[in-house]
């Protein structure tokens, strides 16, 4: 039987203030364990949460984003449940009115095409602590507050996803729509963007939804698609073999490459969720909401189109170009400094590309600008010159940060194209050459490739050669 | 009334230089000599650091320079302990001052001590402290009430000029009811809330308690007010003193809620009610008899929304970070479950698991909503009745103090004494508990004064000159005046 995968996924992502939800204790990360934290975020008694206003501000430019509708009032609500990382025995979190609904983002890939994931929703909440457990001949467990009230976004996916390459592709678009609204780094390796999957099978064509599992602990695009493709086969297997799938919490092991069961359903927490007496609902007024989506730069997919349309490039290669933000703006600034985007497209995902790929480097790390790249393009574009030398050129560029008129002075490359120049050094190698010059006025067209070559020797490479060429066979001819 | 002191009593005696900060003080701490022994008000008095502020007071006087007032031991001060009267905060220091402990410091006042409270303020006797209890003045035999018990016993037997306390359901009226004293619970959102250590949150409310309704005014003054760290500090017109003792009361509209005149009110206090609004009556007041048709749905109300509000609140207390921890525990779930049944005491730990209940999957409808619902419908009561009353005058408990012992078996008799104070709570309107006369027994009554939201003014107005004409705040308790 042919089986089909639903998945849906739940990501946390990390907003980027530089102070708490609820604390003004900075949010900064790799400090010492406990040193961000204060009795607010400690949940010492009496203290209250005040909401950090910025917070709301970048998670309602996340929702627009992704396309969803913000609701006009939210309310935050206690998530109650024990753990010592969790101070105050309750996360602050929104639950029956979060802030924002209904909202969606494409995918496309070669296989299937052109996808919509929707999104049920986008709420707030604060991040937890951390326990840390000591080695073997420490009995002792320890806890870091230090992340507890990092402002986070959840965003909930429609169990709209087929495949597991789908899922890293809405991941990967997911982290680039945040990273493009500023909303969040959404850096995986750093924990901020976390991400959770919820996974049924059912023969294909079917409508009805199977048990599903949920699956934790995916910290890379990688691993969300291995596991997904592990526990889609697990499934598989399963009922294959009459086996019933148990609703459970699964953990994806990254050394054995497979999900584990971790809790089952009947071991859920009963997360007693109220609305928090300490907060007053949050209301959105037209203003706000207007100022938030005034603020929004051009997405990505709108961009795309546009570097389609305005600069002739291939989908292909504006895809490439707008894969965040700053390379987008760098590759514009250099098209606009420039007569031939297409040139700049190129070398940005050419040698560039090779250059930045080969050192883990990013167009933030770049030494060069992009007006400096413009200027190589141009310099090609004049036959100042060639595009071997531009390789070479582009090289010191990246190496040192140096602009190409400089390097190109400094490695004498600049070709000869000045007739006068030429004319002399052509004349000379005549002169000295009459054997050669015999041959050609018998007939003997080709000795002009010698000719060249010596002239090129004679310049040490430098004479334009589409000049030399010219000038060769006219004073050839007069000879 | 040797070493007993209003505010505005020792203010006018600081004016006139017939007694200075120091000399008001050790008075002070010898009336605590003399009677904390038998009262038990306090969880911690600090006389000396008293004594040593005092002598040290420079001008110019801020409004509570020099002024020895007591703290109720939920209200954290910055390097002073506080426990909440709980085993499981016992040892607590707080690195950090309540808005209202700020304020206090600001104007100048002198700490006094913290005062006993039930634990968690959660019972109606400080019977449920896990420290003590504390004796009513009046009849050491009978509680202070509760649970501010500790701050009303601490005013009535002069160990202090006033205090502070926090009112969830009664706390501070009921047993300044019991006290014979002045206690206000204001308008919520009048007093930050920040640093009071929370029982229900949607409920809580910091307010003083005073000898004299012109205290209760002139303290909350000082205490109310905007605050940015509590989100639901209310951002409205300041509370003016003057307003509330200036004025006359001559045309105002008292409404009386027949609900709260019917069975189970104890025939004295009915009586000394009654003898109070004819009072009212004589100072120029109109009297209308009104309804407020959910008011027997007020303590179910409020055991639902306050308990479920309290199981989150103290979740914290879990032997993680501060307080107790209990020792020899083989894991997490053993160390929780340890220190939370041996910190906590059995009221707190009964109100936890009746809000646990209210908030579980497939109850949350049936309870915790309805009651929000219920709580709605209450709250309209009121705001109908303000439409053609200024104010809403009850008693502000059914009986007077009751005898120590007596209901701690009976949780349910226990929550009654609060009937009359808890539907205030749960509209979050202001309301002001005075004596107004004594029982057979010489133990006092207490009249309760309801006022619209943030219109302190007028109850204060009320009281003010009700004190003005009558004497029973100026009667002294046998134990503190022997
Ligand atoms: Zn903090």
């Amino acid at each position: 039987m042919e089986y089909e995968a639903v998945i849906g996924l739940e990501v946390h992502a990390q907003l980027r203030t530089d102070s708490k939800i609820f604390c003004s204790c900075s949010t900064s990360f790799g400090a010492d364990p406990n040193t961000h934290t204060c009795p607010v975020c400690l949940g010492m008694p009496g203290v209250l949460p005040v909401l950090n206003e910025r917070v709301m501000e970048l998670a309602m430019k996340a929702s627009l984003a992704l396309n969803c509708t913000i609701n006009p009032m939210s309310v935050f609500a206690r998530k109650n449940y024990f753990y010592p990382d969790l101070p105050k025995g309750y996360q602050i979190s929104q639950y029956e009115l979060p802030l924002a609904e209904h909202g969606w983002i494409e995918i496309e890939t070669e296989e299937y095409g052109k996808r919509r994931v929707g999104i049920t929703r986008v709420h707030v909440e604060e991040d937890a602590g951390k326990n840390i457990h000591g080695g073997p001949d420490d009995p002792h467990s320890y806890v870091d507050l230090n992340r507890t009230g990092v402002p986070l976004i959840e965003i909930v996916s429609e169990p709209d996803i087929r495949h597991p390459e789908e899922a890293r592709l809405y991941m990967q678009k997911l982290r680039m729509i945040l990273r493009y609204v500023g909303a969040s780094n959404a850096d995986m390796e750093k924990g901020e963007l976390r991400c959770d999957a919820n996974i049924s099978i059912r023969p294909k064509g079917s409508t009805e939804l199977g048990v599903k599992t949920e699956i934790k602990n995916m910290n890379s695009f990688r691993h969300v698609q291995r596991a997904l493709e592990y526990e889609i086969e697990r499934q598989i297997e399963a009922v294959e073999a009459g086996e019933r799938i148990v609703q459970e919490t699964r953990l994806w092991n990254v050394e054995k490459g497979i999900t584990e069961s971790m809790r089952s359903k009947e071991e859920a927490h009963d997360y007693r969720y109220f609305p928090d007496p300490d907060l007053v609902p949050y209301v959105v007024s037209d203003e706000m909401l207007e100022r938030v989506r005034s603020e929004l730069p051009e997405l990505p997919d709108a961009k795309k189109e546009r570097f389609i349309e305005q600069y002739g490039l291939s989908s292909y290669d504006a895809s490439l170009l707008i894969s965040s933000r700053e390379m987008a703006d760098f590759f514009e600034e250099a098209a606009a400094a420039c007569s031939s985007p297409k040139a700049v497209s190129n070398w940005m995902l050419g040698d560039l590309a090779g250059h930045m790929n080969a050192d883990g480097a990013d167009i933030e790390d770049l030494r060069f600008s992009p007006k400096d790249l413009a200027r190589l393009v141009t310099l090609v574009d004049e036959g100042k010159i060639s595009g071997k030398q531009a390789k070479e050129v582009l090289t010191v560029m990246y190496r040192e940060g140096k602009d190409p008129d400089t390097v190109v002075k400094e490695k004498g490359m600049e070709q000869i194209s000045d007739e006068a120049a030429l004319i002399e050094v052509i004349k000379k190698v005549i002169a000295e050459n009459p054997t050669e010059v015999e041959k050609f006025k018998a007939g003997k067209k080709k000795v002009v490739g010698f000719f060249v070559g010596q002239v090129m020797r004679a310049t040490q490479n430098k004479a334009n050669p589409k000049v030399v060429n010219q000038l060769l066979v006219k004073l050839l001819e007069e000879a | 009334m040797d070493g007993f002191f209003t505010i505005s009593e020792a203010k006018a005696m600081f004016e006139k230089g017939e007694i200075s900060p120091a000399e008001l003080a050790s008075k002070v701490a010898e009336k605590i000599d003399k009677v904390e022994g038998k009262v038990k008000a306090f969880v911690n008095t600090y006389c000396d650091e008293m004594l040593d502020k005092a002598k040290g007071l420079k001008e110019p006087k801020t409004p509570l320079w020099g002024l020895p007032i007591a703290v109720k031991d939920n209200i954290c001060i910055k390097g002073k302990e506080t426990t909440c009267s709980s085993k499981i905060l016992k040892g607590f220091i707080p690195p950090y001052d309540a808005t209202v402990a700020e304020r206090l410091s600001a104007a100048g006042y002198l700490l006094v001590g913290k005062t006993n409270l039930d634990e968690f303020a959660m019972g109606s006797s400080t019977e449920n402290s896990g420290l003590f209890t504390t004796h009513n003045p009046w009849d050491l035999s009978r509680v202070p009430g509760g649970s501010s018990g500790g701050s009303a016993a601490a005013v009535a037997a002069g160990e202090c000029v006033a205090a502070v306390g926090s009112d969830t359901g009664g706390s501070i009226r009921q047993p300044a009811s019991f006290c014979g004293v002045v206690g206000l619970k204001p308008t919520y959102g009048r007093v930050s809330r920040f640093g009071l250590v929370a029982f229900a949150s949607s409920l809580d409310q910091i307010g003083p308690i005073t000898r004299t309704a012109y205290d209760a005014a002139y303290l909350l003054s000082v205490i109310g007010g905007h605050d940015p760290r509590d989100s639901t500090s209310a951002k409205v017109e300041p509370f003016s003193f003057e307003n509330a003792v200036k004025e006359g009361v001559k045309g105002l509209v008292v409404g009386i809620p027949k609900e709260y005149f019917s069975e189970g009110l104890d025939p004295e206090v009915k009586e000394k009610v009654e003898g109070a609004i004819s009072q009212l009556e004589d100072l120029g007041v109109r009297v209308e008899e009104i309804s407020l048709p959910h008011s027997p749905y007020g303590v179910a109300t409020y055991y639902l929304v306050a308990t479920a509000e309290a199981s989150s609140n103290l979740a914290r207390y879990d032997g993680v970070k501060y307080g107790y921890r209990a020792e020899g525990v083989k894991d997490l779930m053993e160390m929780y479950l340890e220190t939370r049944s041996k910190g906590f005491g059995d009221e707190v730990k009964r109100r936890i698991m009746l809000g646990t209940y209210a908030l579980s999957s497939g109850y949350y409808d049936a309870y915790y909503l309805k009651a929000q619902k219920v709580r709605t419908l209450i709250k309209r009561d009121f705001d109908k009745a303000f439409e053609t009353c200024d104010a809403i005058v009850t008693p502000t408990s059914p009986t007077p103090a009751f005898k120590i012992g007596e209901k701690m078996d009976d949780p349910l008799t226990m929550y009654l004494s609060d009937i009359y104070t808890i539907s205030v709570n749960l509209a979050g309107i202001p309301a002001v508990s005075i004596p107004c006369g004594f029982s057979s027994d010489n133990l006092p009554i207490g009249l309760q004064i309801i006022g619209r939201p943030f219109d302190e003014e007028t109850i204060l107005r009320l009281a003010h000159n009700y004190q003005m004409v009558t004497d029973h705040h100026t009667k002294i308790p046998p134990c503190g005046g022997e």
